[in-house]
């Protein structure tokens, strides 16, 4: 079984990778918008699944890893800038985690929240107060497709990193305390350790994601690329896909991410009002997540097999 | 309703949108009508911007074609517009897919710049790689060297910061030689691109002038209250108050200001004095008021333009980007008219010809529109143009400024 999984995942991997090959140039946009989600969702979901600690923070890392691209751009090769980028992610995760994960539920929502709005103030501030600029370009020559199998690695690093948590001894403590925190901290769990580091592992995945994609966009200043939007989409895909499952977050990215591709093309005008319909649909409907739907399918099937035994 | 009916609901939905999506697929076709994109933030934070200014002229735009029968081709020969529009969201991420979409898999024959300038920034390398021309009505100059030279069919048409100051500076220095005005400037800004430029060029061109700049704070996006700021400005003694504001923030500084009786001989907020909404807003109490951009009242082309505006959209222009979007279309439909679909010699022709349009005879200079209304004032109900001074056209700048009531 565990082979047979493994082969699975390398064969999408593969297939996945040669994805962009004989696809126009707005096929690639499109991968990458889709991958990017992917990555964003997964990631969110490896801190948020387990921990069930909801984060909106989402879009401060997103920022940050753009803005690093931003800054670098003229200064260093762009494999130079991600490590940057990652590291500053790091370093920011672990700050704010020390900080804020002690905060329970509801106020964690609010302060990540919050901090996506802080750090987009504070950079702001120091560009206007210190640079007397806002707007930085990005002048690095980066093909959409190339862009495209970055994210793709990402994913793949996501996703293994993931698999790897949910079968070690790390899984089972942070499961432990998405269940219940203070059970888990008289069974000898270090409970803030174990946040902090899903914590600053999403964040440093979130960051990079965030730095992969800027050259796309040439320009940036912080409300472009502080748009809360990200962490709200984010939130909702892996919400709809099940943020509890290894797969949950992929499939319902995927979806999500061609159905509001489609709306903006085919109702540009109705858009915002068919995605709140489709919000309040995905929490009436599938409260539990979309894969969800496939156990309780297996159930009924089971259910039904025995009563046709009997 | 049981899991069965829901999945096949599902299937259903997913079915119809992947149906969709290949009819979406742009086919190869005889030539039947002339077909123009544009994506636009219909939603979100830029929605506002892009529904007041972008949206209105190019719909009203596509109906002016249409009632002239189509787009005339150099033979002659007359096609109809097909549109198509795709929402931003607001997003960079999906402007610029947007374009991708428009220009490799709906292969429309012209792209519509996008609202503002970090958005059209966004996007000016793509229509450089795809080979579209880009007229960039609601952005200003970016401050890059060789600008012309790395995206060369790009036209940036709502004049530069250094533009704005200097013609500020030429429409006040006369009022401060002969000592109606002290020469003291108050000068707020808001922590934004826009108001980070403009006021670093404001600032290099007060020093040049000779001008006292005694107060020059930033104050972030979203701010409410100005009681504060206007009282420092008050009580620094500047006789000439500057504001680079975005509209909400104008409305405010505007209201408080009248509030607290401060009339500085001359007041002028940002963007947003010079939309129509602004005048009936006030009571009318306006006269006298500056700010960016400005029109020709005098003009016949401009008193169509509005009325026709009025007629389609129920709703008056605004005197600055407005007009200038307007124009820039007339620019485009004359150089197809002149040079065809060919996209090269269509940048071509826009890049050294000679338009006729609402805003009078126009002609680009390294690729920007510099010859145009860069400061106006309210005077009799109108937003009109005062500076560049020596512009046909141009008002005299009434200074001081009257009372508010």
């Amino acid at each position: 079984m565990k082979t047979f999984g493994i082969l699975t995942f390398l064969v999408l991997a593969v297939g996945m990778a040669v994805l962009p090959l004989g696809i126009g140039d707005y096929g690639h946009g499109v991968l990458v918008g889709m991958m990017s989600y992917i990555v964003l969702a997964s990631a969110w979901a490896l801190f948020s699944g387990p921990t069930r600690y909801v984060s909106l923070a989402t879009v401060a890392f997103f920022g940050i890893g753009a803005y690093t691209v931003a800054v670098l751009a003229d200064h260093l090769p762009f494999g130079a800038i991600l490590v940057v980028a990652g590291s500053i992610g790091l370093c920011v995760a672990l700050l704010v985690g020390l900080a804020t994960l002690r905060l329970a539920g509801i106020y964690f929502v609010i302060f990540s929240f919050g901090l996506a709005e802080l750090v987009r103030q504070l950079i702001t501030w120091f560009e206007t107060s210190v640079n007397h600029t806002l707007g930085r370009y990005i002048f690095i020559e980066v093909s959409t497709a190339q862009i495209y199998w970055m994210l793709l690695g990402l994913g793949i690093i996501t996703l293994g990193l993931r698999w790897w948590i949910g079968n070690s001894r790390l899984g089972l403590a942070v499961n432990a305390i998405g269940d219940d925190e203070t059970v888990a901290r008289h069974a000898g769990v270090n409970v803030t350790g174990v946040k902090l580091a899903l914590f600053a592992v999403s964040s440093v995945l979130i960051t990079l994601a965030g730095a992969i994609q800027a050259p796309r966009w040439t320009y940036v200043e912080p409300s472009i690329v502080f748009n809360p939007t990200i962490s709200f989409m984010t939130l909702v895909m892996a919400l709809l896909g099940g943020p509890g499952r290894l797969w949950g977050p992929v499939a319902g990215a995927v979806p999500l991410y061609f159905l509001f591709e489609w709306i903006a093309t085919r109702f540009p005008d109705q858009n915002a009002i068919i995605l709140g319909l489709v919000f309040v649909a995905i929490v009436f409907l599938v409260p539990g997540g979309l894969l969800s739907l496939i156990d309780k399918w297996r159930a009924r099937a089971r259910a039904a097999g025995e009563q046709a035994h009997a | 309703m049981d899991f069965k009916r829901r999945g096949l609901l599902a299937v259903t939905a997913a079915c119809a949108l992947a149906l969709t999506s290949v009819a979406g697929m742009a086919m190869a076709q005889d030539r039947t009508s002339v077909r123009i994109g544009y994506a636009v933030s219909k939603t979100g934070v830029n929605a506002a911007g892009a529904n007041t200014t972008t949206i209105p002229n190019y719909e009203l735009w596509a109906k002016d074609v249409e009632a002239a029968d189509g787009l005339t081709l150099p033979d002659g020969s007359k096609l109809p517009l097909e549109i198509i529009a795709y929402d931003d969201r607001s997003a960079t991420e999906d402007l610029v897919r947007s374009v991708e979409r428009l220009a490799r898999q709906d292969e429309v024959d012209f792209i519509l710049a996008p609202w503002g300038t970090g958005f059209n920034l966004a996007v000016a390398p793509l229509f450089a790689r795809f080979g579209y021309p880009q007229l960039a009505g609601t952005s200003v100059v970016p401050n890059i060297d060789g600008l012309s030279d790395r995206w060369p069919n790009s036209f940036w048409l709502l004049g530069s910061s250094e533009a704005y100051a200097h013609a500020l500076v030429d429409v006040l220095q006369p009022a401060v030689n002969s000592g109606e005005l002290n020469g003291k400037v108050a000068m707020i800004s808001i922590a934004d691109g826009f108001g980070i430029e403009l006021s670093a060029g404001a600032r290099d061109a007060f020093e040049e002038a000779g001008f006292d700049l005694v107060m020059d704070k930033t104050y972030p996006l979203g701010t409410q209250d100005f009681a504060t700021l206007l009282q420092e400005a008050e009580a620094s003694g500047a006789d000439i108050f500057v504001a680079y504001s975005y509209p909400g923030d104008t409305f405010a500084i505007t209201a408080q200001s009248k509030l607290s009786s401060y009339n500085p001989k001359v007041f002028h907020p940002g963007v947003g004095t010079n939309f129509p909404i602004y005048a009936p807003m006030n009571d009318g109490n306006v006269e006298g008021v500056m700010s960016l951009g400005g029109i020709d009242a005098n003009s016949q082309a401009i008193q169509d333009y509005r009325a026709r505006h009025v007629a389609l959209l129920e709703k008056e222009p605004d005197s600055w980007a407005s007009p200038v979007i307007y124009a820039s279309l007339q620019m485009l439909q004359q150089a197809i008219g002149r040079k065809g679909l060919d996209r090269e010699a269509v940048s071509e022709e826009l890049a050294s010809g000679t338009f006729d349009t609402i805003l009078g005879s126009i002609s680009l200079e390294e690729n920007q529109l510099k010859d145009m209304w860069y400061i106006g004032q309210w005077q009799d109900g109108l937003f009109v143009g005062i500076s560049p001074t020596d512009k046909p056209g141009a008002a005299d700048a009434t200074i001081p400024k009257p009372d508010w009531n």
